[in-house]
């Protein structure tokens, strides 16, 4: 549509050399300059203020006038094995993420179309993408429900139930971790991102099925040989775009859902709640500093190397 | 074949109801801890049906000093001017670049797109918000730090802006004379509700549900939202367990008690549940327009 207006303007008048017009345009300048403003304070000015991890954070002296201590602030933090714990975190829980929450939720979205009564396709699909919406303190209540050590309900009534007298002190006990932030997190985002899987099945020309189907197709046949090929650049787009970003993690989960216990640091903590601790003053701030940057840094990398791969695959998709 | 398709569909309906009572599970756990005496909770943990009924916890949460309410104005506040705000400044950024007249286009998708992939971090952040803009212990630091807008709604906007709202409308507004923030609010505004309702719907999520702001920017307890009255509540009581833990009862007593806890969580989660009914189908098109991002 555009094309047909600049076209019709271009014929009537002749190109005038590019220069602002200002005359016209300042309310269009006017309009962004919030947003603007707003990208500069909100996004620019702190990617600038990484220079503070090359500082000796001084409370008394204010950020800006701390001593430049050049790389200290990393060298101490590859020093301690925090280093290793927080990044083997990091990427071990999102890859596990990544790879079994895809399959449950592309099973999910397949067993939802396997539903003919669109009523009750509308109750499962409205239901089980709710828990997305709830927030990670709400969720850290309906855990501890759960896991709290006195009142909690797996101590008073599942175990007692399976013969197992001892409360297990859910909050101290790092071995069990791995496993109750996996579910946490799939009970809370698999309903919604099947979302996505479902609408692109809904979306496969039937014809395809037909004639499946007249050559014999079992209904198996049809979900392993039709459904799945036609949905696969987009579950390897997803995957890219989200092993880009693995780096970052759902810091909500990390965070609220293990109460910030300390005795957890071995299999809970990760690099986003490294650096949120050091903030608040429960780690070294310099370090923790140092750590941002670190997630920064090779965030970036990654985000724009598997850009770049999806961008090869298919150009549509990509970020930029 | 028939056979074969409907034990398919049974095989679904069933895998299904299980995940939609695995869903359901936690939050009737939640409900039945509130309405549970507290006496009866301390004898028996939580069930899923209150052993001995009791209104004492809803009865606590309304009473003013509980500070409830308060907290609960505080996220309703922060929620619908945060929604507000962040659709104005998200609408009057993607307008501009929608616009085929607006010059040097690709430098400012640029700026835009960079803030997508590049991040500062959590603490040269909290430097500017806190040294520069003084933002701390005011209600804007619920609503403006990382929240207020983000490159992806931009592009979201923008896009819809570009392929739905037809060039020739803008052109004929122009030439009848009416200014660009006329063209915006007449024109442009009122043909794209469905954008606009699915940004107005995942901004409100993200206010209603944020903690870090709170978390990091306030200290003064009178402008705590629910989720940071929430926050506090189970950090205090972490607090006294591994500091005090034996003659705790006294600071133990001054908590709200355990049923009491969860009855602020079930009110805590309350509006999203009641709100979800009638929000649900322009959440699956909301998505779907995330996911197809032009």
């Amino acid at each position: 549509m555009e094309h047909t207006v600049s076209a019709s303007i271009g014929s009537t008048q002749p190109k005038k050399k590019k220069k602002i017009d200002f005359k016209r345009l300042w309310p269009l300048y006017l309009m962004m300059t919030p947003g603007i403003l707003y990208l500069i304070i909100n996004n620019y000015l702190p990617m600038a203020g990484i220079f503070i991890a090359f500082k000796q954070i001084n409370f008394s002296k204010g950020f800006f006038k701390s001593d430049w201590v050049g790389f200290k602030n990393f060298e101490f933090l590859f020093a301690t094995n925090d280093v290793y714990i927080i990044t083997r975190n990091t990427i071990l829980y999102n890859l596990f993420f990544l790879v079994v929450g895809t399959i449950l939720a592309l099973a999910c979205a397949i067993l939802l179309n396997e539903i003919r009564n669109i009523i009750a396709m509308r109750f499962y699909q409205a239901v089980i993408a709710l828990p997305n919406l709830i927030s990670w303190v709400i969720i850290s209540y309906l855990v501890f429900a759960f896991l709290g050590a006195e009142t909690g309900f797996v101590n008073n009534s599942i175990l007692p139930a399976l013969g197992i007298d001892d409360w297990i002190m859910w909050y101290m006990e790092p071995k069990y971790w791995p496993f109750i932030l996996s579910m946490v997190h799939f009970w809370k985002s698999v309903g919604f991102s099947s979302i996505i899987y479902f609408a692109t099945i809904v979306g496969i020309d039937q014809s395809y099925y037909e004639a499946a189907r007249l050559d014999g197709a079992t209904r198996w046949q049809q979900i392993t040989r039709i459904t799945i090929p036609i949905m696969m650049p987009i579950i390897i787009m997803l995957t890219l775009l989200s092993i880009g970003r693995i780096f970052y993690t759902d810091f909500g989960l990390f965070y609220q859902v293990t109460n910030n216990s300390g005795a957890l640091f071995n299999t809970t903590a990760t690099i986003d709640t490294y650096v949120f601790n050091g903030l608040l003053g429960i780690g070294d701030i310099g370090m923790s500093t140092a750590a941002g940057v670190y997630q920064s840094v090779v965030g970036f990398i990654l985000i724009i190397l598997f850009n770049y791969l999806v961008r090869v695959i298919d150009k549509d998709q990509a970020l930029f | 074949m028939k056979n074969e398709n409907r034990g398919w569909s049974i095989a679904a309906h069933i895998s299904m109801i299980l995940y939609t009572v695995m869903v359901i599970i936690p939050f009737i756990l939640l409900i039945s801890a509130s309405l549970t005496d507290q006496k009866a909770i301390y004898a028996n943990g939580f069930s899923f049906w209150p052993s001995k009924f009791s209104m004492a916890a809803y009865e606590y949460i309304l009473s003013a000093d509980s500070g409830i309410l308060r907290a609960y104005g505080v996220s309703f506040f922060v929620t619908v001017v945060g929604t507000a705000l962040s659709l104005i400044i998200t609408a009057l950024l993607a307008y501009p670049l929608s616009r085929s007249i607006m010059p040097h286009r690709t430098f400012w998708m640029f700026i835009i797109v960079f803030t997508m992939l590049f991040h500062g971090g959590m603490v040269p952040s909290y430097l500017v918000w806190t040294q520069l803009i003084h933002i701390k212990n005011t209600i804007w630091a619920l609503i403006i730090p990382g929240f207020l807008m983000n490159g992806f709604n931009v592009l979201l906007m923008r896009t819809f802006f570009r392929n739905t709202i037809p060039g020739e409308l803008i052109e004929s507004a122009e030439m009848d004379g009416a200014s660009e923030f006329r063209i915006l609010r007449s024109i442009v505004v009122p043909l794209s509700t469905p954008v606009l309702a699915t940004i107005g719907l995942m901004q409100s999520i993200l206010y209603w549900n944020d903690w870090q702001n709170g978390k990091i920017y306030i200290t003064k307890p009178e402008l705590f939202s629910v989720q940071n009255l929430l926050n506090r509540i189970m950090e205090d009581i972490q607090f006294l367990k591994t500091n005090m833990p034996a003659g705790s009862a006294a600071a133990m007593a001054n908590l709200p008690s355990e049923s009491a806890r969860m009855a602020i969580a079930v009110i805590g989660v309350l509006p999203i549940l009641l709100a979800y009914p009638f929000f649900q189908k322009y959440l699956v098109k909301g998505i779907m327009i995330g996911a197809i991002k032009g």
